[in-house]
């Protein structure tokens, strides 16, 4: 609790943290907080507030299928939830551990793979994500792939930069005099102190990577329909949004609160960082 | 290093960048022949049509082969045709490109006039309430994804106020008022990073001891700002500026695809939806190409305006 304390002195840090823990647990209690299945058609385009034929009350309205949309962005939680923590983990298990290996080798290796890493960034990434989505098409596996692709590199070049830093210490040193191997040295010695700054990047990227689902989704380049996919509904509704604004607004809503609590916790994360290490 | 031996240096990291990621694409859009074919030809062509056509065209020629020849046909302005379009993609590419030119030169006006703009003012007070104004407003704007302020701002400005139109067809010629939300969307989404950059460079540059001896000296405080601390603490943002493009290129797909845009953007969307490889691979060179070209420039800037830097050398 005490570590706690000076980030929750921050009013921004609260509000992060409430709207990033508050769709988080949506995520977890989709099945409970959701009035009706999100798939079942009841009745189509109700408006928000509307009651239906058997009596069901409908919050923020159907969409033209007839599906609750109060039900979709729930289950859509789960949705941007799941793949999005999914592809940034698998994104950040190749960038660090390229960047652990590029940062200590240094030399070719280092070389090798910063050029590459180099290649893959001078890429626009919504450019990379649609050329890699036409080539491997649109499913939940390949969209983790695209996002891996495209963020590792990024991850790389930050742990890269740090490792070598951390490399050049003295117990580092010690550790190989010890005659450490390699692996222990880039996981036990040097892997926690990388932790800090990649905090700060983690919760960065777990907003991007959201975002990027969600303008996949937009695209109509993401989850396959009838996954409930807050871009995707945006995407299904914007024919229709003069006359049915409510189709798009509230999942449009839905995602940027998402995204700007991210936004906010890795401010405050920072913050915080860097007042810690102005007293040390 | 001099300039010119930093610009050769550059320029053959440059292409060889360019070389990789153009293998990268022709790897991976051509190495299937089979695929290729049912692409150009659809997939109600026959299993003949489709190795009659490949023949034809060269494709049982070894992978290496048509990769140099589609380089070459690449540098030489020879693109090939568009399968969607039916027309040569060099005719449709360049007026796209000039059309998303003109976007993103719109938003990259806005992300300067309010990046710079905003920074400053944050930064001229580090900690004030302008200053976490302006810092809640930058995050706010960055946060929400560009397809959803888009959303906003046209519910709002189009439904609400009826203000400015929807759509950015420019069906019936070039319309000012047309481009002004796409423009905005754009801006707004990306001016957030320059903002808190130019925010961090001022907080420095006004607490150095040139700013104290002129603020001691009783100097007018906007007279510091304009001619004293600005100068030194516009070095990195400006350099930033460039870097802004290739997000700039993303967002451009997105805007482009909301308001019926007709540029680079919808063009590659288009292909990508209408699995025209050959235009996409056009696309994704000449995009890789934009980002690597304003690396270049980033750097030149960067050198040009901060002299104590010798170019090139290593932090």
């Amino acid at each position: 609790m005490k570590i706690l304390l000076p980030y929750l002195k921050k009013p921004l840090v609260v509000i992060g943290v409430a709207l990033s823990g508050g769709w988080l647990l949506v995520a977890f209690l989709a099945p409970i907080l959701a009035p009706y299945d999100p798939l079942e058609t009841l009745q189509p385009l109700a408006r928000p507030m509307a009651t239906g034929a058997d009596g069901q009350l409908f919050v923020l309205g159907t969409d033209m299928l007839g599906r609750d949309i109060l039900s979709r962005l729930i289950w859509g939680a789960r949705t941007v939830v799941i793949y999005s923590t999914l592809a940034t983990l698998t994104a950040y298990a190749f960038g660090m551990l390229f960047g652990l290996i590029a940062g200590y080798m240094g030399g070719r290796i280092d070389a090798a793979l910063s050029f590459a890493a180099n290649v893959v960034l001078s890429f626009p990434v919504l450019v990379l994500y649609i050329v890699i989505i036409v080539l491997i098409g649109a499913s939940p596996l390949n969209i983790v792939i695209a996002v891996t692709f495209s963020s590792a590199p990024a991850i790389f070049r930050i742990v890269r930069g740090i490792t070598m830093d951390v490399a050049s210490r003295d117990y580092v040193a010690a550790a190989i005099t010890q005659g450490e191997s390699t692996w222990r040295i880039l996981l036990v010695d040097i892997l926690p102190n990388t932790t800090g700054p990649l905090a700060v990047d983690f919760c960065l990227r777990l907003g991007y990577t959201a975002i990027t689902i969600g303008t996949l989704g937009f695209l109509g380049l993401g989850l396959p329909p009838p996954t409930p996919d807050w871009g995707g509904m945006v995407n299904e509704g914007r024919a229709m949004a003069i006359a049915f604004p409510h189709l798009v607004i509230f999942p449009c809503i839905a995602i940027s609160s998402l995204t700007l609590g991210l936004s906010l916790l890795a401010d405050g994360l920072r913050e915080v960082n860097e007042a810690k290490e102005r007293q040390a | 290093m001099t300039l010119g031996s930093f610009l050769l240096r550059k320029t053959a990291v440059a292409i060889l960048t360019m070389l990789t990621v153009s293998f990268l694409i022709f790897l991976a859009f051509e190495v299937n022949v089979a695929d290729v074919a049912v692409k150009v030809l659809g997939q109600y062509s026959t299993p003949d049509q489709r190795t009659a056509w490949l023949a034809e065209n060269g494709y049982y020629d070894p992978f290496v082969i048509r990769y140099l020849r589609w380089l070459g046909g690449f540098v030489t302005g020879d693109w090939g045709l568009s399968t969607f379009f039916r027309v040569p993609i060099t005719s449709i590419v360049f007026p796209r490109l000039g059309a998303s030119a003109l976007l993103a030169g719109g938003a990259l006006l806005v992300i300067v006039v309010f990046g710079l703009g905003l920074g400053i003012l944050a930064g001229m007070r580090a900690g004030s309430l302008l200053d976490r104004v302006i810092s809640v407003f930058s995050v706010i704007t960055t946060s929400i994804p560009d397809f959803a302020s888009a959303v906003f701002l046209s519910g709002i400005f189009v439904f609400w106020l009826g203000l400015l139109p929807g759509a950015s067809t420019m069906i019936s010629g070039f319309s000012l008022r047309e481009l002004i939300l796409p423009v905005l969307v754009l801006g707004l989404y990306s001016m957030g990073y320059l903002a808190r950059i130019t925010r961090a460079s001022m907080v420095e540059v006004m607490g150095t001891h040139y700013i104290r001896t002129a603020r001691l000296k009783g100097a007018n405080p906007a007279r510091i700002v304009l001619r004293h601390a600005m100068r030194n603490a516009l070095i990195t943002p400006v350099t930033v500026i460039m870097l802004q493009l290739p997000w700039l290129l993303s967002g451009v797909i997105v805007i482009e695809v909301f308001y019926a845009y007709k540029g680079f953007g919808s063009l590659l969307y288009d292909a990508a939806l209408n699995q025209d490889i050959y235009l996409v691979e056009a696309c994704a060179m000449v995009s890789v190409l934009v980002v690597v070209l304003s690396q270049i420039l980033s750097d030149l800037i960067y050198g040009w305006l901060n002299p104590r830097i010798s170019l090139g050398a290593k932090a």
